[in-house]
């Protein structure tokens, strides 16, 4: 990369105990006045996780489950109530200087779902695309500039005729190359990708993660992945993170989640996806839905849709503890309650 | 209650065309598209945004926005011809014998209404109930559609339900009147993968016990594979294949079903990279000449380009392409073509 950096050998991303609260009260007159409580909306309620250089770390949960919220706090959009995220050895909480938070900055981008709603109308895709170079100051003339937009949009396989449009020219899929473009030009090793092929149709989703794909392997890109598209996780993913109301039920390579899957919501969310493979064959639908997260239930957030829960998992929340390799946050696994399961998939 | 080949269809399209007027010239949305559903079979109907497919259940059901129309082809419900049928008469057939289903259940309910009133006033649009009967009826589809507490749910609005529980209730209302039919577009795009599930399930359930036919419009290919029947494939407004489910999934005959298939990425597969369609679906005032496909296809040979092909016979489905042209002056000789 073009700055001396200091590369410490740890994990280029860890985020410790990592909340975010949001405050969704009413006013403060009706709080007064009708008696209504505080409420306040557990987003991300306590998660630990490392990234390691040159992998691809998925979140996958459903909506409402504060995957990104997540991807939010960790490039800095939002600022945690508690916990810390550093990346490559620095706490990001730490005051600094303007110039050494731009430093860090520039070393991380941020690529977002909707592609209709990240790119500003207004600009042509040249002015997108180098408003990052500018605005690090990565290039000297103008001429540099130009050279250096042009390489991105080939990288994203655009033509440098693109450069003089604008985004509303573009298809779904070609703007989401124009995000990449511009996530891509201040050069960063970690990208936070929210949803990146969620708005698009599937040949499309497909161009762009062989996109994501080969950029990564070219340029050793590490990423941060948020799905709720379990077979696009499957794909691109070498470590998987399943949410379920603000934190971790189970962290896993992605083999092992997928063939081995230990905390009963992971087994859900296995069961519940439309395959192809399925044709004809019915899913057994779960009963219940994602309860409040200004609500949790008590003990255990999923115990009122799981099957295998007891008293405890009512009242004692249960931590992550490794087990071979991953971890589990479950009573059921950590007792030996809950038997082992192999899945089988046809390989397409 | 399976489909048979034997019974007459339930409904017909015919060589169905929907315009879109403009000031730059006539876009033609959904260009000669041909299909029956048979009573109680589900059709799904599957293609990417711009595909048609909305606009042909929006056309079946006599909804297409203005300056949208029918400009062509019939549409034939239980031998009856209702394309051009006067609104009014038009309206009673909706509700009663074609029910409507779409992607978002929070714009389809009125808010200022309990979903109680709202059935009754459905029930009582359609079928000669006293208002104390056709809420004992609503009461009744609530609880068929899996809502606890029915009888209290049954006074509450539409705010008070979760995403799921509204569909819910969007089914019970297009299951008012029992209608033969029900056009569901995009029913669980809008919701968590897991509330799918039970939404599928439902949806499946409630259609084999009552014998209702669904024409099921969504981009979801799981969605399809495990619902449908039979599936219609569509493409810049044709239709590109339709053939039993099985057969289009495990094996398209078309070259863009086949790269649709191949892009989607599974679990448990190997493959490193996803098939790849290049390029992009047409817009509808670039469409190109002969097959729409063809700029896009690997297979394309110059006929391809000229000629526009039809349904043809391949396997136990049809697909609108060269390849399986009997006459066999088809792709193999454009492809010769092509190399020469």
């Amino acid at each position: 990369m073009a700055d001396a950096v200091t590369t410490t050998s740890g994990p280029l991303v860890r985020l410790k105990g990592l909340k975010r609260y949001f405050d969704v009260s009413p006013p403060l007159l009706a709080r007064v006045i009708e008696r209504k409580p505080r409420a306040i909306v557990q987003a991300v309620d306590g998660i630990d996780i490392e990234i390691a250089r040159g992998e691809t770390f998925s979140l996958v949960g459903e909506s409402g489950c504060g995957k990104s919220t997540v991807a939010r706090l960790v490039v800095g959009l939002y600022g945690p109530t508690e916990g810390s995220v550093e990346f490559d050895g620095m706490d990001m909480q730490e005051r600094r200087s303007a110039a050494e938070m731009s430093v860090i900055r520039r070393r991380m981008q941020m690529i977002f779902q909707d592609p209709f709603a990240s790119l500003n109308p207004r600009w042509r895709v040249f002015d997108i695309i180098a408003e990052p170079i500018r605005a690090f100051g990565l290039a000297n003339s103008t001429d540099e500039i130009r050279d250096r937009v042009n390489e991105l949009l080939a990288q994203v396989r655009l033509t440098a005729a693109d450069g003089s449009k604008y985004p509303h020219e573009f298809s779904g899929g070609q703007r989401q190359r124009i995000s990449i473009a511009r996530a891509l030009a201040s050069k960063p090793e970690f990208l936070v990708c929210d949803e990146p092929t969620s708005a698009l149709d599937v040949s499309v989703q497909a161009q762009i993660l062989n996109l994501m794909m080969d950029l990564q392997r070219e340029f050793g890109l590490t990423y941060l992945f948020i799905s709720h598209n379990l077979a696009v996780v499957y794909h691109i993913s070498t470590r998987v993170g399943v949410m379920y109301l603000g934190r971790l039920v189970e962290v896993a390579d992605t083999q092992s989640l997928f063939r081995r899957p230990r905390h009963p919501y992971t087994r859900m969310l296995l069961d519940t996806i439309p395959d192809l493979e399925m044709t004809g064959r019915q899913r057994a639908p779960v009963a219940g839905e994602v309860p409040s997260p200004i609500n949790p239930p008590s003990g255990c957030a999923f115990h009122p849709r799981c099957p295998h829960a007891n008293e405890r998992c009512k009242v004692e929340r249960p931590n992550l503890s490794s087990l071979d390799g991953g971890s589990v946050a479950c009573h059921a696994v950590e007792e030996g309650r809950l038997p082992m399961e192999e899945r089988t998939y046809a390989a397409g | 209650m399976s489909p048979s080949t034997a019974a007459a269809p339930l409904l017909q399209v015919r060589n169905l065309r929907v315009e879109f007027p403009t000031r730059r010239g006539t876009l033609v949305a959904v260009d000669d598209v041909s299909f029956d559903v048979a009573p109680g079979e589900v059709l799904g109907v599957v293609g990417e945004s711009g595909a048609g497919k909305s606009l042909t259940g929006a056309a079946i059901i006599g909804l297409l926005e203005p300056p949208g129309r029918i400009a062509g082809g019939q549409v034939i419900l239980e031998g009856q011809r209702i394309d051009d049928l006067p609104y009014e008469q038009m309206r009673k057939i909706r509700g009663a014998r074609i029910g409507a289903i779409f992607q978002d259940p929070l714009t389809s309910l009125n808010p200022l209404y309990s979903v109680g009133r709202q059935l009754v006033e459905t029930i009582q649009t359609h079928l000669p109930l006293s208002a104390f009967d056709a809420r004992a009826r609503a009461v009744g589809l609530l609880k068929e559609v899996g809502i606890p507490g029915a009888e209290t749910r049954v006074d509450h609005y539409p705010h008070q339900f979760s995403g799921g529980m509204r569909q819910r209730v969007v089914i019970a209302l297009a299951l008012c009147a029992n209608p033969r039919l029900i056009i569901a577009d995009e029913p669980t795009t809008a919701l968590d993968v897991s509330i799918q599930a039970q939404i599928i399930a439902l949806l499946k359930g409630l259609c084999r016990e009552h014998g209702t036919a669904v024409v099921l419009v969504t981009h979801d290919m799981g969605v399809i594979a495990e619902t449908a029947d039979r599936v219609a494939v569509m493409y810049a407004g044709r239709l590109a294949e339709i053939g039993p489910v099985r057969d289009v999934v495990k094996n398209a005959r078309h070259p863009y079903t086949r790269g649709l298939m191949g892009s989607i990425p599974s679990i448990g597969g190997h493959a490193e990279r996803l098939t790849q369609i290049d390029g992009a679906m047409p817009r509808l005032t670039a469409i190109p000449s002969g097959c729409a496909f063809n700029p896009r296809c690997p297979q394309a040979g110059v006929r391809c380009s000229i000629e526009r092909p039809d349904l043809m016979r391949a396997g136990p489905s049809r697909a609108a392409c060269w390849l399986y042209d009997s006459a066999g002056v088809g792709a193999p000789a454009a492809r010769e073509a092509a190399r020469g």
